[in-house]
């Protein structure tokens, strides 16, 4: 079943053009990737996606449950059941780790924070009373971030760049916490430059310059981006291609 | 004056205050309204000796060489009728090797036009702490004049932590004037929280002086102003000793047609000193409320939980 459809979805931001007509579908319980390179327009997606105030599309339509959400503000998103878990998570002073946490929940289960922050390898009597600010280091607050999407249980995450700034140790983790997202139903929507980390999704689409080049199987795209997106000079400054020229280059 | 205790107990707990502490005989207290001393009770190594004055109450503060008082003093100013005034002059003294904590409500519920003036003299000795922590509750007319003033010295080896916070109705006038001399090894950590609206004005000014060697200071100010309130904060902190530390961190959220100005004022003459500082003007961070909003919640939630937490 198709959860999320996005139809020829065009972004500008500040005479930039940043999204080109991309469309994309993701499957209901899957693990659905987004690999790029940096400044492909990943994380604009991610925000054009989760209703962001300054990412308004010019045209395009988004689709969650077949339903056009498009105007929606992000608040009715997340009511519906979509979430993001930012590259970089905002701080905040004096708002405890369980507080935040428990932001997102719906449910009344008892433990589901101490549970979330287990999942992200923090011990919760070390972490419940430590405020989000800037005492944590980087790779804290990003894992708090992930344990808040998961004690959420949305029926969509976008996570952008789970991975950076999470040691080495950390990593296996929580890729295994992503698929324990999807084994417990919700679908992951997984942006990633990384493809060592887009292995573990069930599709990937290979992002450049505002669009989408290339679909298939994580191998598949990886391979190809190995191959293709590394050596070529847009990869570190993507310039105002057109679909066509990179497609040429395939 | 047992009707005016009971109120300012009332009002005590409206603060967030726990008047249970009041029944305890462990814990000293001083309960003052307007001009009159209605509850006392004492600790050993704390002599604390209150004089009603035509307009307030001065009161002469001694701890003890040695003492060091186990549980927060409990003291509790205010004023219940709607109008009047009440001028607090304290004395404190903190000898060597001794160390106190202050809590102090001060209840102004009823207010259209009251004043509140305190003029604070502090020495606290060596190898000593003192914390003094303040926090207030004023009614919704606004009509309170709050106007602290604080000269505060500090030994060698030594703590001061001064924290105010008027989060609970309207803050009216507010013009708070600390100062502090830091000597060798001591510390001082000064805290304010003021939450303004409608036409509040509040000034602040803390000025720290590390002059003791290996001394340390935090200046910290949140302030959140909205509709056409309006707020000023001068924080200084002056670094003239070898090894001297100190850092001065200023937020202020405005909203609405609210205006606030920071100054902060860093001093440095010492070539092994370091003072570094922080100020952010602004509304809250758009990520903060769409990471919230993104949780679920309505941006006005969004809004008001960012700010309860950076005030909490």
């Amino acid at each position: 079943m198709e959860l999320l459809r996005v139809e020829k979805l065009s972004l500008n931001l500040e005479g930039r053009q940043i999204l080109k007509d991309l469309s994309l579908s993701v499957k209901s319980g899957t693990i659905h990737s987004i690999l790029g390179p940096n400044a492909a327009g990943k994380s604009s997606l991610a925000y054009v996606l989760i209703g962001c105030c300054d990412y308004n599309p010019q045209s395009g339509k988004i689709y969650f449950l077949g339903k056009d959400i498009t105007g929606y503000p992000t608040q009715k998103r997340a009511k519906i059941g979509m979430t993001l878990a930012w590259q970089e998570p905002a701080r905040f002073e004096g708002l405890t780790v369980k507080d935040y946490i428990s932001v997102g929940i719906k449910e009344n289960k008892p433990g589901l924070v101490e549970e979330s922050l287990y999942r992200v390898l923090l011990e919760p009597k070390d972490y419940l009373d430590r405020e989000v600010d800037k005492t944590l280091s980087g790779g804290e607050r990003k894992r708090i971030e992930l344990a808040a999407v998961f004690a959420m249980r949305p029926r969509l995450v976008i996570l952008d760049e789970p991975d950076s700034g999470i040691d080495i140790l950390a990593l296996d983790n929580i890729v295994n916490m992503i698929k324990e997202l999807r084994s417990q139903g919700t679908t992951v929507l997984l942006i990633t430059h990384r493809e060592e980390v887009s292995e573990i999704a069930d599709k990937t689409s290979l992002m450049c310059s505002g669009f989408i080049v290339e679909e298939g199987t994580p191998e598949e795209v990886g391979k190809y981006f190995k191959e293709k997106c590394i050596p070529c000079p847009t990869h570190f400054y993507p310039a105002e291609k057109d679909k066509e020229k990179i497609k040429e280059k395939k | 004056m047992m009707q005016d205790y009971k109120y300012m107990l009332d009002a005590y707990a409206k603060a967030g205050g726990s008047p249970e502490a009041f029944k305890n005989s462990k814990v000293a207290h001083l309960v003052i309204h307007q001009n009159r001393v209605i509850g006392k009770h004492l600790v050993e190594g704390l002599d604390l000796k209150p004089k009603e004055t035509a307009s307030g109450i001065d009161i002469h503060l001694i701890v003890r060489k040695g003492a060091i008082i186990k549980y927060p003093v409990h003291l509790c100013f205010g004023v219940l009728p709607k109008e009047g005034i009440q001028e607090i002059n304290i004395r404190a003294r903190v000898e060597d090797d001794s160390g106190v904590k202050l809590l102090a409500h001060c209840v102004f519920p009823n207010a259209v036009r009251v004043v509140h003036k305190m003029n604070a003299d502090i020495e606290v000795g060596n190898n000593s702490y003192y914390e003094y922590n303040e926090v207030h509750f004023h009614g919704f007319e606004g009509g309170v004049e709050v106007i602290p003033k604080a000269k505060i010295r500090v030994g060698n080896n030594s703590r001061l932590v001064t924290n105010f916070s008027l989060l609970k109705g309207r803050v009216g006038y507010f013009d708070l004037d600390y100062e502090s001399e830091i000597l060798d090894n001591s510390s001082l950590e000064m805290t304010v929280k003021i939450y303004g609206y409608s036409d509040d004005r509040i000034k602040i000014k803390e000025v720290g002086r590390l002059i003791g060697e290996s001394s340390r200071g935090l200046i910290k100010s949140r302030v959140v102003v909205k509709d056409n309130a309006q707020s000023e904060i001068i924080n200084e902190l002056v670094a003239s000793a070898k090894n001297a530390r100190g850092h001065v961190d200023c937020i202020e959220v405005i909203q609405g047609n609210a205006k606030a100005r920071a100054i902060p004022i860093v001093n440095v003459t010492h070539e092994l000193a370091k003072v570094t500082h922080e100020a952010a003007i602004g509304r809250v961070s758009k990520k903060q409320i769409e990471t919230l909003m993104a949780r679920g919640l309505e941006e006005e939630k969004a809004v008001d939980l960012v700010v309860s937490g950076m005030l909490k």
